[in-house]
């Protein structure tokens, strides 16, 4: 973890109440996709925690999705604004289990982690398929750029004005062979739903409301398999066979 | 040169500034941030006889200046502290350590403070008769001042470290319950653990912490317990631990003036892991500007 003043170098609109911002500073604790970032922001007590959608030498880029009076804050900050950040917070993604055929599966805000992670395993000399689900087309975000890194991408939208019509694992049919592991983040009934009808072994990344983000309070503890764990700190992923619903 | 030095019953602290049990899990993980021998001293995590996975979640949230909690004292039991926890803080963290005790009857807490008593390492015991997150238990101990005679008695008698006993600010007269702790045999008084509050979302107009309510902190505490620090200096001659949300040099100052001779930071950690080294540098500069030479003449200025 570091702790850090990073300069915001964009902050834009990108679909329905989801925005992208790339922030310039030292990235060197960001070493996984699935990772954290814990931004401080005026006037509000507690950090927002946001997770790394990619990085790129000295920035690194998060999209976030206006759901309250701090994201709604964070839409308004221009660029060159500073923000003191805590940064490669959580366990992330382990890139090295993901076998042959991996499978990337994200829903809403969980899409952005699932870029980096996909850059990653590409880079790993593997072809991933991704599945990123929404409401409905105006919230759509990332496709293009899944798309730009040559993988098969599959867009569901829940009311069919996009993609497949339905909920992430509606695209499950259309993959062009079965995964063999699969990467998982959005919301709790999603991961639910995808946890059920993914038979391979994979890894989830979890929310949760948080104190500090670096594993002190306890505020964001679940029970596991293994054990007590700290979303923030142990996690947010885990893998999918000590998940306990 | 200053001495930021204070002594805390049988404990002299290089400064006066302690992390506080909760906000700062057992201390060795803030050692990757920095050399935590910088600090006074470090009030350990709420620790029970039984392991405790604690309150479901949500068990935050945030409020204007500050937060509110219900972890309800997750921790991994009293053996396991001993055993593990413990030790591995040994490695990273040279000076004696406080022991905070909480249990759900008085023989827990006995029990608990016992095997405590046995531990070099633990150079202080912090009974918690204040927590607000967990039901027959904790702060009931508190808000009685027979209740709290009856528990400080009893731990007294299985001890002979220094024992403060940490109070709620939800009880009807704080600095009464002080002074039956102090009758009790209690080495000093802590307060104040946080004030019972909640928060609605607006969305789904339901309470946002999962068990409804829990402990508020952070700086918008701090006047009240400023002024209850103040009230039990008045009430007991045994040292007080203040703590409440201080933040910065300039509110230590100011809780020692009310009578503290030492000063728990909590929800400050959880904003920035690096607030009590902040606050330990910035305190001999905060002496200088307002001319305090020696840091404990000022314990109880105010009064």
């Amino acid at each position: 973890m570091n702790k850090g003043l990073f300069e915001i170098a964009k902050n834009e609109n990108i679909a329905k109440n989801a925005w992208k911002m790339i922030l310039r500073g030292d990235t060197s604790a960001v070493t996984k996709p699935g990772q954290f970032i814990n931004i401080e922001l005026d006037g509000f007590y507690l950090r927002r925690p946001i997770s790394v959608c990619d990085l790129n030498g000295s920035e690194v880029t998060i999209i976030y999705k206006t759901v309250g009076k701090g994201t709604e804050y964070m839409a308004e900050l221009a660029p060159g604004v500073k923000l003191d950040v805590l940064s490669g917070l959580g366990n992330g993604f382990d890139t090295g289990c993901c076998g042959h055929v991996p499978l990337l599966i994200g829903g809403g805000a969980g899409v952005a982690p699932m870029y980096m992670l996909a850059r990653d395993i590409i880079a790993a000399g593997k072809k991933p398929s991704v599945i990123i689900g929404f409401g409905s087309a105006d919230e759509v975000f990332l496709e293009k750029e899944f798309e730009a890194l040559g993988v098969n991408v599959f867009v569901t939208t829940v009311d069919g004005s996009r993609g497949i019509k339905g909920f992430v694992t509606d695209a499950l049919d259309s993959l062009p062979e079965a995964p063999d592991y699969h990467y998982v983040c959005g919301p709790e009934a999603m991961m639910k739903a995808v946890y059920s009808a993914v038979k391979c072994a994979g890894q989830y990344s979890f929310e949760e409301r948080m104190g500090c983000g670096f594993g002190a309070c306890m505020g964001c503890s679940c029970k596991t398999k293994y054990g007590n764990k700290r979303i923030c700190k142990d996690g947010p992923v885990l893998v999918k066979e000590e998940i306990i619903w | 040169m200053v001495n930021t030095s204070v002594q805390l019953s049988s404990l002299h602290l290089d400064n006066p500034v302690i992390p506080a049990s909760g906000t700062f899990g057992f201390g060795y993980e803030f050692a990757e941030l920095y050399d935590i021998n910088i600090l006074g001293s470090i009030s350990l995590k709420g620790t029970t006889r039984e392991p405790r996975f604690g309150n479901p979640t949500p068990r935050i949230a945030e409020c204007t200046a500050g937060l509110i909690n219900s972890v309800g004292l997750q921790n991994p039991g009293i053996d396991q502290v001993i055993e593990h926890e413990i030790p591995k803080l040994s490695e990273c963290y040279s000076k004696p350590v406080i022991a905070n005790i909480s249990g759900f009857a008085i023989d827990e807490y006995v029990e608990c403070c016992a095997k405590a008593d046995k531990v070099d390492k633990i150079g202080m015991i912090e009974l918690n008769i204040s927590c607000p997150n967990v039901h027959n238990g904790g702060m009931s101990f508190g808000t009685s001042c027979q209740s709290a005679y009856d528990v400080t008695k009893a731990v007294r008698e299985v001890t002979k470290k220094p024992l403060f006993v940490k109070l709620t600010p939800n009880a009807p007269n704080i600095a009464e319950i002080a002074a039956a702790c102090e009758k009790a045999g209690a080495d000093g008084i802590s307060l104040i653990n946080t004030l019972l509050g909640m928060r609605i979302d607006l969305r789904t107009r339901k309470p946002v912490i999962a068990n409804v309510k829990g402990g508020f902190s952070g700086p918008a505490v701090f006047p009240v317990a400023l002024r209850m620090v103040y009230e039990v200096y008045e009430a007991v001659d045994i040292p007080i631990m203040g703590m409440g949300g201080v933040s910065s040099a300039a509110d230590v100052i100011e809780m020692m003036l009310a009578g503290a001779s030492a000063v728990q930071v909590g929800a400050a950690n959880l904003k920035d892991p690096y607030a009590c080294k902040n606050i330990i540098e910035e305190l001999p500069k905060e002496m200088e500007k307002l001319g305090i030479e020696n840091l404990s003449d000022i314990i109880g200025g105010a009064h």
